[in-house]
């Protein structure tokens, strides 16, 4: 674990912490789509491109920018009056610490068991493909069905309203 | 922690970033944060997939990274339909505060 390590968890974690803090609706998008990159190139230092890359494509190519759309769509830039946190900010904020500090008690725990370095598996977009073509080929299919039902759901739910229903 | 193993370090920002994600999901009223929130806590179930893939004992055989590709797509689905859910009530309702979204009749 290096000195790039430390920067890009340090880059991830600040701009998780914005996204959630921030009071403007458009700046909290800007700081997720931090977190996103520093997440891909988390992915990229542990040797997993296909994933780096996919990553980038997927959640700041195409989280983000629906994100940046659902907002401008639901005038979420305006401040809200009542402030930006609910009522039992103090009860959800104790749970996301207890969380964590069951997870980090657990992983510190579980160190001296974890694996030590190991060598740098290579792993080409070929071999992924294979993969994908051969031993995941009913998990592909499914998730295209999944993805092909996601994209009709969306639309559906999402397309104006009949006048007369109203 | 000089001769902890790498992977801690990743499990660690794993389990930070899935723990903001956690308070931001809880603690926000618009209804568009908490997906945010959703949003990073998969993105911490897909970095400790990467990085035991990582370090585990059989890289070769692509098992974690798989999962985590699925994951990815799994979870752009999951935004899709959450935003547009969030768009037809604010439609509705004119507003996409949680809080005053306390019926389920129209």
């Amino acid at each position: 674990m290096g000195f790039a390590f430390y920067l890009v968890s340090a880059l991830t974690v600040g701009g998780a912490l914005a996204a959630v803090l921030l009071k403007n609706l458009v700046h909290c998008a800007l700081a997720l789509t931090l977190a996103f990159l520093g997440l891909a190139l988390l992915f990229l230092q542990l040797d997993a491109q296909f994933a780096g890359f996919a990553q980038i494509l997927v959640y700041i190519g195409a989280v983000a920018i629906l994100v940046v759309f659902a907002i401008l769509l639901t005038r979420g830039s305006e401040l809200p009056r009542e402030g930006v946190f609910s009522k039992t900010w103090l009860a959800g904020l104790m749970i996301a610490a207890a969380v964590f500090a069951v997870l980090g008690w657990g992983v510190l725990r579980a160190a001296p068991w974890l694996p030590q370095e190991a060598a740098t598996p290579s792993v080409t977009v070929h071999q992924i493909g294979v993969e994908l073509m051969g031993r995941y080929v009913l998990p592909l299919e499914i998730v295209a069905v999944l993805l092909t039902a996601a994209l009709l759901g969306a639309v559906i739910v999402a397309m104006h309203e009949k006048e007369g229903a109203k | 922690m000089a001769m902890a193993p790498p992977l801690v370090g990743y499990l660690l920002v794993a389990a930070l970033i899935f723990a903001i994600g956690l308070a931001g999901a809880l603690t926000r009223r618009n209804a568009i944060l908490v997906l945010i929130g959703i949003e990073l806590m998969l993105n911490a179930a897909n970095l400790n997939l990467i990085a035991f893939w990582r370090y585990g004992p059989h890289p070769e055989a692509l098992t974690g990274m798989m999962f985590a590709i699925f994951s990815i797509a799994v979870a752009a689905a999951e935004a899709a339909v959450g935003l547009g859910l969030v768009i037809s009530i604010y439609r509705h309702a004119k507003t996409t505060d949680l809080e005053k979204m306390n019926r389920m009749k129209g």
